[in-house]
């Protein structure tokens, strides 16, 4: 019953704009048409200089209400993040400026040059001078912004520092799985067709690969020592996906058959964090931002930055999952030419 | 310069059938009526899409029975199914991108307009015109029967990365929806091909008398641009359309390595998913183009009529067209600068990506300069006009932001994309259409449009267009990303709840104001006020088309075309209001 008043309403609603507007067409008739243009002329200017004026007091009134809970104002969690936070408000002065000049002119001149019998149009055809101005400002501007950019692009997907933490990350539907390379700082070599749950071996790790055998893997929760580099090595069993860290600005593709790498430096702990936003039960998330299938939405991970100390009981307590697995090992079968040396790069 | 015979002019009556004449025209402007009403139906169903997800988005704890009774097992109790809910934004993206902003805006308006403001009596092949829509045609019908299918239509998104795109395994939508939409996309190519050589070949070869490049009205010299960008890179498209194909149904890996899915350990090795990508986003790119184009042409002759001024520098204006579409080919990676692409190359890609800001603010100051001391009369195809360069500089500036690729490591597919490019070549295109639509309606029917509808709903779309999208920046800054079904479980996004209810009740307040614009476009064809011989020019224009009858035969002109003596923006020269095209000019006449 509550669905038919709402259609009855909108409809009627619907009808009387329609009876209105026709009607109007009648009035504009009878009062002589030109007049009645001018008139609605006159409305719509005076209309263009409302929304300019309603318009900026919108922009700040939004700024108020949202900015507080973008990330921006808590800093960012990551050394990069605070070199793209300083970009991001460069950007942020340029482009504003250049907007508020551009918004104000356009609904400011609708306005202060609607139709009037008093004036003529100005014949104005071209002003080299003129087309100078707005090619060449804009290039400077755009120039630095160039530069900024490609310094700080180049800085982030440079190399890793000799002393970054490796940490696998292997994205699939849905979910994302954690592997440390244990003691000896290399992570075992995998081969896709070794992939099999039942025997332990949901990442295809080689097991004839030595170094795998003090490999950790853990789903979901990523543990990182505060101030000390990391280095993701990313792969994606089945479609893309991406690693977004929205508190650290970074992200990077998981994509199948091609590992990617990122590195950044974690600057404050989940707990200093927790603080800083006033929310207790404040976790670094790691989102999918890349579509991946019906369930790309609960594609949810955790960082977890803490101290040495911190980090060190945790791993203390991992177990290599190469113990797990050794039960189903009958012989070194697989032919270790195939599998794929991923990165032997280590502390 | 080609001079024509009279040869299949109006002289002789066409007595066509109801076939010949509406169906199976051959005439560019009924083709044009059939791409403008085609594009409206598919709004329609690409909007409704829109306001179905924005309800999940806006109220994921509420149930909407008439949901249920509306998509059946899709949403079960009320509630989208999470499969459908992405099967709905795929459809929403595909439809707007291809359907609407490709085919209903330059479709409509290359066909309706290239001919009449060049002065031909019709496309240099009418039947390969023909042709070209009905091939459009059933790339419709094979996209619409897709959302029939028992397992839904193509939902991994409007850019279809494979692997998702190519394994059935890998979600509903990639079964048999994915073929479907692969199928409809392919004879869409083929459409766009045909349509485009053609508008290429009609305006390089069929100008009248006179009518030099350089007097071309400047609609049609971004129809000329836009034709170019998709004859060069809708083929690729293709080319990347029939791999996914053969990746899919053939066994081959040329998008495909190293996938485990479901269970199964897939033989596929060394192929690349980014291959994928670089394919798409070569028609990707230029793509946004081809839809922003003919909008700003539009936009340009529009402001310059109702302001009763020349359009300013106007080859500064051809100039930007020519910069833009050459740069809108070197861009292409922009969209992928989180895939772990070489930063080397990345550079090139943000260094061209931020040089197309320089043609468009040319083209931005240009309209401001155009809109300095003129005489405006708000028409509604003005206000539209206006409405698309403020959105155009909102939506424009941001893109600073994402192609510098620094940035793109924070802001890439979250919400500020999505507002970026909804206000640049999303909203800001469809105010272009709206624009045009307003304007050439008395062309195209031979009645007026009703003025208070149309302010309506211009005033309605644009306030909605920024409450919708403005909001969205401040999401995508806490990285709130794209294409969640749900936010509820995330500590980082779920602040934004409330907001996000906001934008879907204003979502579905501008939907339903469009149908202001569609009743009053139905309405308006039979019922709007009719064109008299004396007002047959109601905007008072220079241009050409305005020299035909009110109700233009096949062949446009019932006599000779008349002979064009300068360029189309002489308005309010040496104190006359406007000079149209085909006035010779007078010995005492001032040289600009």
């Amino acid at each position: 019953m509550n669905t038919f008043f709402l259609i009855a309403i909108v409809v009627l609603i619907f009808l009387v704009i329609f009876q209105i507007s026709k009607a109007s067409e009648y009035v504009s008739i009878l009062k002589g048409e030109e007049k009645a243009r001018k008139q609605s002329n006159k409305i719509n200017g005076f209309l263009m200089i409302a929304f300019l004026i309603f318009g900026l007091i919108g922009v700040w009134w939004c700024n108020e209400l949202f900015y507080p809970k973008t990330v921006l104002p808590y800093g960012s969690a990551s050394s990069q993040g605070e070199k793209i936070d300083t970009m991001m408000w460069i950007t942020i002065i340029i482009t504003g400026v250049v907007f508020f000049i551009t918004q104000i002119l356009l609904f400011w001149f609708s306005f202060r040059y609607q139709e009037s019998d008093k004036r003529k149009a100005y014949y104005f055809a071209n002003n080299n001078k003129l087309e100078l101005v707005w090619t060449g400002v804009p290039a400077i501007t755009l120039t630095i912004l160039v530069v900024f950019g490609l310094k700080y692009w180049f800085k982030f997907t440079a190399d890793a520092p000799k002393n970054a933490q490796l940490i696998e990350i292997t994205g699939h539907q849905f979910g994302w799985e954690i592997r440390y390379p244990g003691k000896d700082g290399i992570l075992g070599r995998k081969n896709y067709k070794l992939t099999d749950p039942a025997k332990n071996n949901s990442l295809g790790v080689d097991w004839a690969d030595a170094a795998s055998h003090d490999d950790i893997h853990v789903p979901t929760t990523m543990h990182v020592v505060v101030n000390k580099p990391v280095k993701l090595v990313i792969n994606s069993q089945d479609v893309v996906h991406d690693v977004g860290l929205p508190q650290f600005r970074l992200k990077m593709d998981a994509v199948p058959g091609t590992p990617t790498t990122i590195w950044f430096t974690p600057v404050v702990t989940t707990k200093e964090m927790a603080k800083r936003t006033g929310n207790p039960d404040f976790v670094y998330e790691i989102a999918c931002d890349q579509m991946c299938g019906k369930g790309h939405f609960t594609m949810r991970g955790v960082i977890v930055v803490e101290t040495e100390k911190e980090y060190r009981e945790w791993m203390i307590k991992q177990r290599p999952e190469y113990l797990k697995a050794k039960q189903f090992i009958t012989s070194v079968s697989a032919d270790s030419s195939k599998t794929v040396a991923l990165e032997n790069q280590g502390h | 310069m080609v001079v024509h015979d009279t040869e299949h002019a109006a002289h002789e009556p066409h007595h066509q059938s109801f076939i010949t004449k509406y169906i199976f025209s051959q005439d560019h402007k009924m083709i044009s009526k059939q791409y403008m009403v085609t594009g409206i139906i598919w709004a329609v169903i690409g909007g409704f899409f829109s306001v179905i997800f924005r309800l999940q988005l806006g109220f994921p704890d509420q149930t909407f029975p008439f949901l249920e009774d509306i998509f059946g097992h899709w949403a079960k109790g009320g509630r989208l199914d999470t499969e459908f809910y992405y099967a709905l934004v795929t459809m929403h993206g595909t439809i707007l991108v291809f359907f609407v902003l490709t085919a209903g805006l330059s479709g409509t308006f290359s066909n309706f307009l290239i001919p009449l403001q060049i002065g031909a009596r019709d496309m240099a092949s009418p039947f390969i015109n023909m042709l070209s829509y009905w091939v459009f045609f059933i790339a419709s019908v094979f996209m619409f029967s897709s959302l029939f299918l028992q397992t839904g239509p193509a939902s991994g998104g409007w850019t279809i990365y494979p692997p998702l795109s190519a394994l059935g395994d890998a979600m509903d939508g990639s079964k048999a929806g994915m073929d479907f939409w692969l199928t409809s996309i392919a004879f869409f190519i083929i459409s766009v091909l045909l349509g485009g050589l053609n508008y290429i070949t009609t305006v390089l070869n069929l100008r009248t008398k006179g009518m030099y490049m350089t007097r071309l009205p400047l609609t049609v010299w971004s129809f000329l641009f836009t034709a170019i960008l998709g004859v060069l890179t809708f083929p690729v498209l293709l080319s990347a359309v029939v791999l996914l194909l053969f990746d899919r149904h053939l066994g081959t890996s040329f998008y495909l390595s190293d996938i485990v899915i479901g269970g199964k350990i897939l033989p596929n090795e060394g192929g690349s998913p980014i291959l994928f990508q670089h394919l798409f986003w070569f028609l990707g790119h230029p793509e946004v183009y081809i839809i922003a184009l003919p909008a700003m042409g539009i936009t340009s002759e529009v402001i310059s009529t109702n302001a009763r001024k020349p359009i300013f520098g106007y080859m500064a204006m051809v100039g930007s067209f020519f910069a833009i579409a050459s740069l809108s080919f070197l861009v292409w990676a922009h969209h992928m600068f989180v895939t772990g692409m070489n930063p080397f190359l990345g550079s090139f890609f943000v260094l061209f990506t931020l040089l197309i800001a320089v043609p468009s603010s040319i083209k931005t100051f240009n309209w401001l300069t155009t809109l300095w001391r003129g005489n405006i009369r708000f028409t509604p195809a003005m206000l539209f006009a206006i409405g698309f360069v403020s959105l155009f500089i909102s939506g424009g500036l941001t893109g600073i932001w994402l192609g510098n690729s620094a940035l793109d490591f924070h802001l890439h597919d979250t919400y500020f994309v999505i507002a970026h490019f909804h206000l640049v070549m999303g909203v800001a295109s469809m105010f272009g259409m709206f624009a045009g639509i307003y304007h050439w309606y008395p062309k195209m029917f031979g009645r007026m449009m009703n003025n208070t509808l149309a302010y309506l709903h211009f005033w309605i779309s644009l306030v909605g267009a920024y409450f919708i999208f403005w909001p969205m920046h401040y999401e995508g800054l806490a990285g709130m990303p794209r294409r969640y079904y749900d936010f509820s479980n995330w500590e980082s996004f779920k602040m934004f709840s409330g907001l996000n209810a906001f934008i879907s009740v204003t979502a579905i307040i501008v939907f339903a104001a469009q149908f202001l614009f569609i009743f009053n476009f139905f309405y308006s064809m039979y019922k709007g006020r009719k064109l008299t011989e004396r007002n047959k020019n109601p905007w008072h224009s220079c241009t050409m088309e305005w020299t035909t009858p009110i109700h233009p035969p096949h062949g446009n002109w019932t006599s000779e075309i008349p002979e064009v003596h300068r360029w189309p923006y002489d308005y309010g020269k040496d104190g006359r209001d406007f000079i149209a095209q085909t006035e010779p000019v007078g010995a005492d006449e001032t040289k600009h």
